[in-house]
C-alpha cells in the first residue's frame, strides 16, 4: 500500500482510492484492537507528539492509544505545558520540534489554517487533529469506516448532517469525504447556523428536519456549543431542541434502518434525545469511538511507511 | 330556528379590491361566511327568516385589516384596553388588527401571545392578531423564540417602535425568521441619529428650539436593512415610511426585484411639520411629521404602489402623556377610527382609485400577515364594512370610542363614514342615527 501524501491535513485532495486505502488498513486494525494482544511494532522507534492548542480528551487519547498500540512513543504536549503561553510563536514551536527529531506531529489548533502553517515548517509528518472550523480529517475517516462497516458501502447512501454546520470542522470534512465517495449529502440547520455559501459545496440544504431526514440512511448530529444558544445563533435550547433536536418523532422520517452518529461529546436534550442516543439498534456512537483508534493507527502507519521496508 | 343565522345586505355597491369587483348588488351571509353575492341575488325576494340590512346604495367592502395598532394590553390599560381598542376598530370599519408587542410586559414569549388571544376571545368584537418581538425584551440583542412563537400564532416579528439597530442581530433575525415565513417589521430609524429629537429636523424645529429627528435617520436604516434583505433573502416590511428619500429607495429596490413591503399611516400623507404649529403635542409622532415635499412623495408612493399598505398606527396616550412640554410628550396618535376616511381622501383628491385605496387597507395587509382575510368573495369570512364614501363629517376626538383621545385629526374635516361593521356576519358597530345626519 502506497500513500503519496506527506501529511494528512484534510480530506480535500484525497482520492477515493486513497480513502479506501486508509479504511482498508483501518479494518485490519479494528481486528488487532479486538484481539488479546493489541500491540504491534509498526511504529517501533518512532516518536509521535500530540500538540493540542485546544482542549481535547477523546481525540488526544485516541491518537495516543493508536501510537502506543503500534509500538511507537507517544508524548502529549498541551497548551498549558508548552512554551506557547510564554509567547513563543507557532513557527518557533515548529523549529523547536524539528530539533527533537519527531516522526509524526498530531496538531489541533483553534484557528483555521494554523495546522497547515506548522506543517509547512516541520520536518516530520503532520496529522490534523482538527483546525478551527476548517477540517477534522480523522473524524471524517472514522465516520466513513463506521458507515462502511455497517452499510457495506458509502456510495449512493443519503447522509444527513444536522446542527451547527457554521462552526463545524467535522461537517466540512464529512461533506468532502462523502462527496468524494459518492454519497448524497444533506445538511439541516437554521440559516443562522449555516455558512452562506453552503449550497455551493454539493449539499442539499434544508431548514426542516422532516424534509432533511426523509429517507436518509445516515443521520449525523453535530454538537451545539452552549454559548451559541443564548439568542445569538439560536434563540434558546428549548426552541432548538423542539425544531432541530433528534428524537424518535423526527427520526421517523429517515429510513427504518438509518444509523445515528455523533462525533461527541453529546449535549443530551439539546441536539439529541437521550433515548435515541442510547438506542443500541440505531446509534453507532460508541462504534465511532472504537473505530477512531483504528483509523488513527492506519493514518500513523501510512504516514510513517516512508523509509520503512515496502511490503511489495 | 335555522341552523345558521342568515343575513341579506341589499342595495349595496359591492367592492372587492382583490378581484376588482365594483358592482351594484346584494350579498348573503350564512353562518358567518359570505354565501353568495351579485346583482341578481334576491331578484325574487329575500327568503323567509333572513335578516335584512338595506345598504341604501352605500359601499360594502371587506373589513379593514390594520397592520399595526397598540391595544394597551398588557400594562397600559390607562391608555387603552383591548375592549376599547376593539370598539374603536369596529367603529372605524377595522375587522382585524395586528397588535404590537411594545407593551408591559413586552410580548416576547408564548405566554404573551396566549394572553392577547384570550383577551380577544373574551372581548369578541374584531379579530385580534399579535406580533411578537424580534428580540427579547425588545432589547435589540438576543433573538426571541421565533419558531415557537410562530407556532403559537405570531403573525410576524417586530420590536414595535424601536428599530433593531445592531446589523448582525437584524441579519440573524431576517435569516432565522425566514424558516417560518413570517415577516420582520422594522421601524426604520437609526437611534443614534434620532437621539432625543422631538420633531422633524428643519426650519420649524430650529425656530421652535426643539431638537430634530433628521429625515436621513430613516433612510439610513432602511438602506442598511435592504442590504441585509439581499444578503439573507428574509421577509422584510418597513413600517411607517415618512420621507421622500425612503419612498425613492423602496421604489428602486422593488424595481430591482427585491421582495419587500412597506406601509405608511394617514398623518404622513395628510399632515406636515407645519401642523406642529405652536408646540402642539398631539402632532408629536414617530416618525415625526415631515415637510410638504415628503408628504407629496408619500402620496405618489401610494399612488404608484411603492407603498403597499396604510395602517392606523394607533398609539393611544392619556392626557397626562400629552399635556406636558413638547420634548417630554409621548409620541403617537390614535388612528383606528380615522383610517378609512383619510384613506378615502386619497380617492376624493384623485390620487388613487377607490379599489386601489381599499386594497391598501384590506387585501394587501392581510397578505403580508399571511391571513386569508380582506376579500369579498363567496366562502370568505363575512368581515365587512358598510360605508358611505361621500358623506362629509368632522372628526371629534371626544366622540372617539378609543379610551384615549389623542388624535392628530381632531376637528379635521373628512369625507366617508362607516355606517356598519360586521365580523363573521355579526354586527359589531352601527353608526348611531343621531350622528348619522
Amino acid at each position: 500500500m502506497r500513500f503519496p501524501h506527506r501529511h494528512l491535513l484534510g480530506i480535500e485532495g484525497l482520492s477515493p482510492a486513497q480513502i479506501n486505502t486508509i479504511l482498508d488498513l483501518a479494518d485490519t486494525y479494528v481486528d488487532q484492537n479486538r484481539s488479546p494482544n493489541k500491540k504491534s511494532d509498526v511504529l517501533r522507534g518512532k516518536t509521535v507528539v500530540n500538540l493540542f492548542f485546544e482542549n481535547s480528551t477523546r481525540t488526544r487519547t485516541s491518537f495516543e492509544l493508536a501510537a502506543k498500540r503500534l509500538g511507537g512513543d507517544a508524548i502529549n504536549m498541551s497548551v498549558d505545558g508548552s512554551s506557547v503561553k510564554k509567547g513563543e510563536t507557532l513557527l518557533d514551536t515548529a523549529t523547536t520540534l524539528n530539533a527533537m527529531h519527531l516522526d509524526v506531529l498530531v496538531v489541533r489548533h483553534p484557528e483555521s489554517g494554523a495546522v497547515k502553517l506548522l506543517a509547512d515548517k516541520v520536518n516530520c509528518a503532520v496529522i490534523s487533529g482538527g483546525d478551527g472550523a476548517h477540517e477534522h480529517p480523522t473524524q471524517a475517516l472514522l465516520d466513513a469506516l463506521t458507515i462502511r462497516r455497517n452499510k457495506g458501502r458509502l456510495d449512493g447512501l443519503t447522509v444527513t448532517i444536522c446542527g451547527d454546520i457554521l462552526h463545524s470542522r467535522v461537517a466540512r470534512s464529512n461533506i468532502q469525504l462523502l462527496n468524494i465517495m459518492g454519497a448524497r449529502v444533506r445538511v439541516v440547520a437554521p440559516p443562522t447556523l449555516l455558512p452562506r455559501a453552503i449550497g455551493e459545496l454539493s449539499v442539499e440544504v434544508h431548514h426542516d428536519m422532516a424534509t432533511g431526514l426523509k429517507d436518509a440512511d445516515i443521520v449525523m448530529m453535530l454538537r451545539l456549543q452552549m454559548e451559541r444558544m443564548q439568542g445569538q445563533f439560536v434563540p434558546s435550547v428549548r426552541e432548538y431542541y423542539h425544531f432541530f433536536g433528534l428524537d424518535y418523532e423526527k427520526l421517523a422520517a429517515a429510513k427504518p434502518d438509518a444509523l445515528i452518529m455523533h462525533p461527541g461529546p453529546m449535549n443530551r436534550g439539546v441536539e439529541i434525545d437521550s433515548l435515541v442516543a442510547d438506542d443500541i439498534n440505531r446509534s453507532v456512537i460508541l462504534q465511532q469511538v472504537e473505530f477512531g483508534v483504528a483509523v488513527r493507527m492506519a493514518c500513523l502507519d501510512l504516514l510513517t511507511q516512508h523509509g520503512r521496508n515496502d511490503p511489495a | 330556528m335555522p341552523p345558521h343565522p342568515r343575513t341579506a345586505i341589499l342595495n349595496a355597491r359591492l367592492l372587492d379590491p382583490d378581484s376588482r369587483l365594483d358592482q351594484r348588488g346584494s350579498l348573503l351571509i350564512d353562518g358567518g361566511k359570505i354565501a353568495d353575492h351579485g346583482p341578481g341575488l334576491f331578484r325574487d325576494g329575500v327568503p323567509e327568516g333572513v335578516e335584512v340590512i338595506d345598504a341604501d346604495g352605500a359601499c360594502v367592502a371587506p373589513g379593514l385589516v390594520d397592520l399595526r395598532a397598540q391595544v394597551g394590553e398588557p400594562g397600559h390599560e390607562d391608555n387603552e384596553t383591548l375592549k376599547t381598542a376593539s370598539q374603536a376598530a369596529a367603529a372605524g370599519g377595522v375587522t382585524a388588527l395586528a397588535c404590537l408587542p411594545d407593551t408591559d410586559p413586552v410580548i416576547d414569549d408564548v405566554a404573551g401571545l396566549e394572553f392577547i388571544a384570550r383577551r380577544a376571545r373574551e372581548v369578541r368584537l374584531v379579530k385580534v392578531f399579535a406580533y411578537a418581538g424580534i428580540t427579547r425584551d425588545l432589547g435589540g440583542k438576543e433573538l426571541t423564540e421565533m419558531g415557537l412563537l410562530a407556532e403559537a400564532g405570531a403573525v410576524g416579528f417586530t420590536d414595535g417602535g424601536k428599530a433593531v439597530a445592531d446589523a448582525l442581530v437584524m441579519q440573524r433575525a431576517l435569516s432565522y425568521a425566514s424558516i417560518w415565513g413570517r415577516p420582520i417589521l422594522q421601524h426604520p430609524e437609526e437611534p443614534r441619529l434620532s437621539g432625543s429629537g422631538a420633531m422633524n429636523s428643519g426650519e420649524i424645529a430650529t425656530r421652535l428650539g426643539l431638537s430634530g429627528i433628521p429625515a436621513h435617520s430613516e433612510v439610513i436604516m432602511l438602506e442598511r436593512d435592504l442590504r441585509l434583505v439581499e444578503a439573507t433573502g428574509g421577509r422584510y416590511h418597513a413600517a411607517d415610511i415618512s420621507t421622500a428619500e425612503s419612498v425613492a429607495v423602496i421604489r428602486a429596490a422593488k424595481r430591482r426585484g427585491l421582495k419587500i413591503t412597506c406601509d405608511t399611516a394617514p398623518p404622513y400623507f395628510t399632515l406636515t411639520e407645519r401642523d406642529v404649529g405652536d408646540y402642539r403635542t398631539f402632532f408629536k409622532l414617530s416618525p415625526p411629521l415631515r415637510g410638504e415635499d415628503d408628504r407629496q412623495a408619500i402620496v405618489e408612493g401610494l399612488a404608484d404602489g411603492t407603498i403597499d399598505c396604510i395602517t392606523s398606527d394607533h398609539l393611544p396616550w392619556n392626557q397626562d402623556a400629552k399635556r406636558v412640554p413638547f420634548a417630554q410628550a409621548a409620541f403617537g396618535s390614535v388612528g383606528l377610527e380615522t383610517l378609512l376616511p383619510l384613506t378615502l381622501d386619497l380617492v376624493h383628491k384623485g390620487h388613487m382609485s377607490l379599489l386601489d385605496a381599499l386594497a391598501t387597507v384590506t387585501v394587501k395587509p392581510a397578505a403580508i400577515l399571511g391571513l386569508n382575510l380582506g376579500r369579498l368573495r363567496t366562502g370568505a369570512a363575512a368581515d365587512l364594512v358598510i360605508f358611505d364614501a361621500e358623506r362629509p363629517w368632522r372628526v371629534d376626538a371626544e366622540a372617539l370610542h378609543s379610551k384615549s383621545k389623542n388624535s392628530c385629526f381632531d376637528k379635521h374635516p373628512v369625507q366617508g363614514r362607516v355606517l356598519r361593521t360586521l365580523v363573521d356576519g355579526r354586527t359589531v358597530f352601527t353608526l348611531a342615527p343621531a350622528r348619522a345626519g
